[in-house]
């Protein structure tokens, strides 16, 4: 699905984040990027989402090369996006209404676009039925990040995006939150990309976890987490164990990095 | 502020008038009732005319100014570069009292509409660039981005986001400006002209010494700037549900 191949990307204001950096993913994965800040891993998902664009290297996207943003890849960024004077049902139907205005023009929107304005479903879904005429000024943080889902999901994408979505919600609403997004992942088979801080979520919606460090990065680490799925998972031992891993992984200068079991490169 | 409160003043304000009236007793204080039947026979003759002539040139120049203060000002907003050029010139502009313009104005442009249309422009022009300006530069990048990954180019952007952010920031523009708009437009209708409001206030006031006319003449001007807030207000409203009930 990705195939990032040998790229360079530095900030505008000078500092190397990625040295021929390499990574690839397969379809209907569940990607968990995790890494302290400014280790690169927004930059990163700005990459995959066409925003930015490195200086040497490649990124395709299911073998297609990634000249801009591509109409099925969806992202979600921690701070929703929505716009404060639309009502919740505008927004979601937003990405829609910005196919419509474009028509099938193979850029913008998909060739095979066909208009249909009827983001209920989606409404539904995410339990924003009764909620679809507020602003978003009147609902609450998860509410709003349900609406940036369900718009997003609208336009049916292939590959989903999401950074650090979660980080400004209370626990529980966190956890709920995480949860339907993997069953969304798995019900829509998504390739799913998070970016995240914090080494629960990635141990909770990873089941593969790209370890970021101090940049410049230069290889990807990986750390396979094949429990993540499973409903009980959060109070097993095998995740207490994985958070010790990932938290003891972090800590180390990338020197002195040693790949603990699991760990392939 | 609800409508009761509003027509109570009103006849509270009615009221004192009378008193005042009543008290000061010369041709200068008509009452109200007076000043009142004489608006309404002045509106049949020729106080119609003068009111839409000014009406024309508030909103003449009001279109102007969006029509072209806006779209300047969303570049200035977007676009950082620009705006390091221009700020300079825009802060040492916005606090100058446009009024004192109106000389030059009338020079330049000569008689009839053409120059109070230019000096009403001038001040709004400021204004609503100023706002929309901020208000461009204050949307958050993030917001931008997540627009532009549902597809999102230049187009879809001034329609779906620039163009609305806009909107509070012109009507609060509008909103701020409409009583100063007014002021110079009466202004402006002294010199060079035999049309509008101000005209209308200054012969009757000065030459023909008919005082209820030129109270009439102020009280048409009154009404033209309490519409247009009016006006501005109802569209906010209307437009910018988001506000009122965030």
């Amino acid at each position: 699905m990705i195939e990032i191949e040998s790229i360079a990307y530095a900030h505008p204001q000078g500092g190397l984040i990625f040295e021929d950096y390499s990574w690839k993913t397969g379809s209907h994965e569940a990607w968990a990027v995790l890494g302290p800040s400014g280790c690169g891993k927004t930059t990163l998902l700005y990459l995959l989402a066409g925003l930015r664009f490195p200086s040497r290297g490649k990124i395709l996207i299911n073998q297609q090369p990634l000249n801009r943003p591509r109409p099925h890849t969806g992202l979600i960024l921690q701070d929703y996006g929505l716009l404060p004077w639309s009502t919740v049902r505008q927004n979601a139907e937003l990405g829609i209404r910005i196919r419509n205005f474009y028509g099938p023009d193979g850029k913008h929107t998909p060739e095979d676009f066909r208009p249909d304005l009827d983001v209920a479903p989606w409404l539904d879904r995410l339990g924003l039925a009764s909620i679809a005429d507020k602003y978003p000024g009147q609902i609450s943080g998860g509410q709003r990040q349900r609406a940036a889902i369900a718009r997003t999901l609208a336009l049916k994408p292939d590959l989903l995006l999401m950074d650090e979505p979660f980080s400004s919600l209370d626990a529980p609403t966190r956890e709920s939150l995480q949860t339907l997004t993997l069953e969304l992942q798995a019900e829509q088979g998504l390739t799913l990309v998070i970016v995240t801080h914090a080494i629960e979520e990635a141990a909770v919606m990873g089941r593969k976890i790209l370890i970021l460090r101090q940049p410049p990065n230069r290889q990807a680490a990986v750390v396979e987490n094949p429990g993540a799925n499973r409903p009980d998972y959060r109070l097993s031992t095998e995740y207490l164990a994985l958070c010790r891993e990932l938290r003891s992984m972090l800590d180390q200068p990338d020197h002195l990095a040693v790949a603990p079991a699991g760990l392939s490169q | 502020m609800r409508r009761r409160d509003l027509a109570l003043t009103v006849i509270v304000v009615l009221i004192i008038w009378q008193i005042a009236a009543l008290l000061v007793q010369r041709p200068i204080l008509p009452a109200p009732l007076e000043v009142g039947r004489v608006l309404v026979e002045e509106l049949q003759d020729d106080l119609i005319g003068h009111f839409m002539v000014s009406l024309w040139r508030v909103i003449a120049s009001t279109a102007l100014a969006i029509a072209l203060a806006a779209p300047a000002g969303l570049i200035l907003g977007q676009s950082k570069r620009m705006n390091n050029i221009f700020s300079p010139l825009i802060y040492l502009a916005y606090p100058i009292p446009k009024v004192v313009f109106v000389p030059i104005v009338l020079l330049f442009f000569g008689l009839g509409d053409a120059p109070k249309i230019v000096i009403i422009f001038m001040i709004l022009f400021f204004q609503i660039l100023v706002l929309v300006r901020d208000q461009a530069a204050s949307l958050r990048p993030e917001l931008v981005q997540s627009v532009r990954s549902l597809g999102a180019g230049r187009r879809a952007l001034f329609r779906f986001v620039y163009l609305p952010a806009s909107l509070p920031a012109i009507l609060t523009a509008l909103r701020q400006s409409v009583g100063t708009a007014v002021a110079v437009l009466y202004i402006a209708e002294l010199y060079a002209t035999q049309r509008g409001l101000g005209y209308y206030i200054y012969l009757n006031g000065s030459t023909l010494l008919n005082y209820p006319a030129m109270y009439a003449g102020i009280v048409a001007m009154s009404l033209l700037g309490l519409g247009l807030y009016f006006s501005v207000d109802w569209l906010e409203h209307r437009l910018c549900l988001w506000q009122s009930q965030s």
